[in-house]
């Protein structure tokens, strides 16, 4: 119980302080995370969107597959990018080992299929809702996918959520590719990783909270934005 | 109106998705033009150097005479040879001198120079079911822990901690194993991690001093023995070897080599302290003539 308050001062304390290390280790974690993001998203939502509505033959198993790769486990994918990117690897001309770049690649990676089949399934549903309407208004298979995307936003949003989420809380591919290199590729998952393994588990705990107030922050943010855009009737 | 209103607002939403997107996609940007500013070698050490503090003392010194970043990959003295195996750092500080040997003998390292040492300590509950409290012989506690069959922790990853372990059991003719002994049993984690689960499990384990004295949650574990030459502990440093990895930096790895083993970063380790105590100690004066060979 005694290691529990003492997370919360610490938590507090941080946050208060501004700590300039702290506020290096989140920045690179938003940073690192934002932009594996945007890089699912805009891989994510129209391979998701063209799987949902195109029909031709192997389409359950690429779904099925796509579903699998939500589960994979993010070691793994952090040792496929290590491999990748190793001064041996293919890629390894790139120097990209051990730098946020890496981690950006081992993330987008982990996320792009979460993305993906999530969208296919909302499109899916909403194809089956709106096809006969859509076509007799004339508008073709691909021309739908735009219109479809927009009726399933909010869904879609919680979707970029849940991805953002799995991205900023894994640890397992960013310690592989990123190796927790002090005020390089250390990011809070990782800092959370080595205070624990040091035995100061209040400062584990307490950069544990700040990780749950960023969560807790951008969920409302999306809440109060959704909830305007309701209002406006878009 | 109202559907001029919502078209006006979908394009608007579009438009704001598509600029942070766009805006998100920057932010990565400057993570990968700001790699080739400064020079900087990367170094894969193990995780009882970076835990205890000392690792980030000799950087910052090092950074701050010599203008070279140090970037430190911490893990394991197997995993850190697995690195420089690959090619994947410039400079390894391990502690494994058997394995270091092999690395230079393999022609991956170029030379290895010995930097410092410090000493192996059996840790264990303070209780100390096994009685092993204050025996000037590891190996005899050692056999007190297995024919009791008192718990014991392995690191079992491959490090320098778990290489020395093993080498322990075997001075004292024992070779107990995870999948037979039931009192043995790894974790397969850091050194840290490893001290907080033997704290949970009322385990005995071998720790490396620095850790041990640097670590902040030691609950009921306690110093049992120490002092056995056998628990030496040197530490070395190695340059990977151009004719086998020609992209590893050489020089930079020299640089940081030689300033390891010159009077100000031996000082540096010498008054480097936890509580009053020395973590780790410099090596000889003569053995620094000869180390790092050639300019």
């Amino acid at each position: 119980m005694g290691d529990i308050i003492e997370a919360f001062s610490t938590a507090l304390g941080l946050i208060l302080h501004g700590d300039p290390t702290l506020l290096e280790i989140v920045a690179l974690s938003l940073r690192v995370s934002g932009a594996a993001l945007a890089l699912s998203v805009a891989l994510g939502l129209p391979l998701g969107a063209g799987l949902g509505i195109a029909r031709f033959p192997g389409r359950n198993i690429l779904s099925a597959l796509l579903n699998t790769c939500m589960g994979l486990p993010p070691v793994v994918a952090g040792l496929m990018v290590y491999l990748l990117l190793g001064r041996s690897g293919p890629l390894g001309a790139l120097h990209w080992l051990f730098t946020p770049a890496a981690m950006i690649l081992a993330q987008t990676l982990l996320v792009t299929p979460i993305v993906a089949a999530l969208t296919r399934q909302v499109i899916e549903d909403l194809w089956e809702e709106y096809a006969e309407q859509l076509r007799s208004f004339g508008i073709g298979v691909w021309r739908a996918i735009p219109t479809l995307l927009y009726e399933g936003r909010f869904t879609l949003a919680t979707v970029v959520l849940a991805a953002f989420g799995r991205a900023i809380s894994e640890v397992g591919a960013v310690i592989v590719v990123g190796g927790n290199i002090a005020h390089h590729t250390r990011v809070m998952t990782t800092a959370i990783a080595l205070e624990t393994s040091r035995g100061d588990f209040a400062l584990a705990l307490g950069l544990g909270m700040l990780l749950l107030g960023f969560a807790v922050l951008i969920n409302g943010g999306v809440e109060v934005l959704r909830a305007g855009m309701r209002r406006v009737g878009a | 109106m109202t559907r001029r209103l919502a078209r006006a607002a979908r394009a608007l939403a579009g438009c704001a998705l598509f600029a942070l997107l766009v805006l998100l996609a920057l932010l990565a940007l400057p993570l990968a033009a700001g790699e080739a500013e400064r020079p900087f070698l990367l170094l894969a050490s193990t995780t009882s150097t970076r835990d205890s503090g000392l690792l980030a003392e000799l950087t910052k010194r090092f950074e701050a005479e010599s203008g070279i970043a140090v970037r430190v990959l911490a893990t394991g003295t197997g995993r850190a040879l697995e690195h420089g195996r690959r090619g994947d750092v410039d400079a390894l500080l391990v502690h494994d001198q058997e394995s270091e040997l092999a690395f230079v003998a393999e022609g991956h390292g170029l030379f290895r120079c010995e930097v410092m040492y410090n000493d192996f300590v059996l840790l264990g509950p303070s209780l100390d079911p096994a009685e092993v409290f204050a025996l000037a012989s590891v190996t005899l506690a050692l056999r007190r822990i297995a024919e009791r069959g008192a718990r014991f922790l392995s690191r079992g990853d491959d490090s320098g901690t778990h290489k020395a372990e093993r080498r322990l059991w075997r001075a004292a003719r024992l070779d107990p194993r995870a999948e037979r002994d039931r009192w043995y049993l790894e974790s397969g984690n850091g050194m840290g991690a490893t001290l907080n689960m033997a704290s949970e499990l009322d385990a005995y384990l071998l720790a490396d001093r620095g850790t041990w004295l640097s670590h902040k949650r030691r609950g009921q574990m306690a110093l049992l023995v120490e002092g056995d030459p056998l628990l030496h502990n040197p530490y070395g440093v190695l340059a990977l070897n151009p004719a086998r990895h020609p992209q590893a930096k050489l020089a930079l790895a020299r640089r940081f080599s030689r300033w390891l083993l010159s009077p100000e970063g031996q000082a540096t380790i010498k008054n480097f302290e936890r509580d009053g105590q020395p973590l780790f100690f410099p090596v000889a004066k003569q053995v620094q003539q000869s180390c790092p060979p050639g300019r």
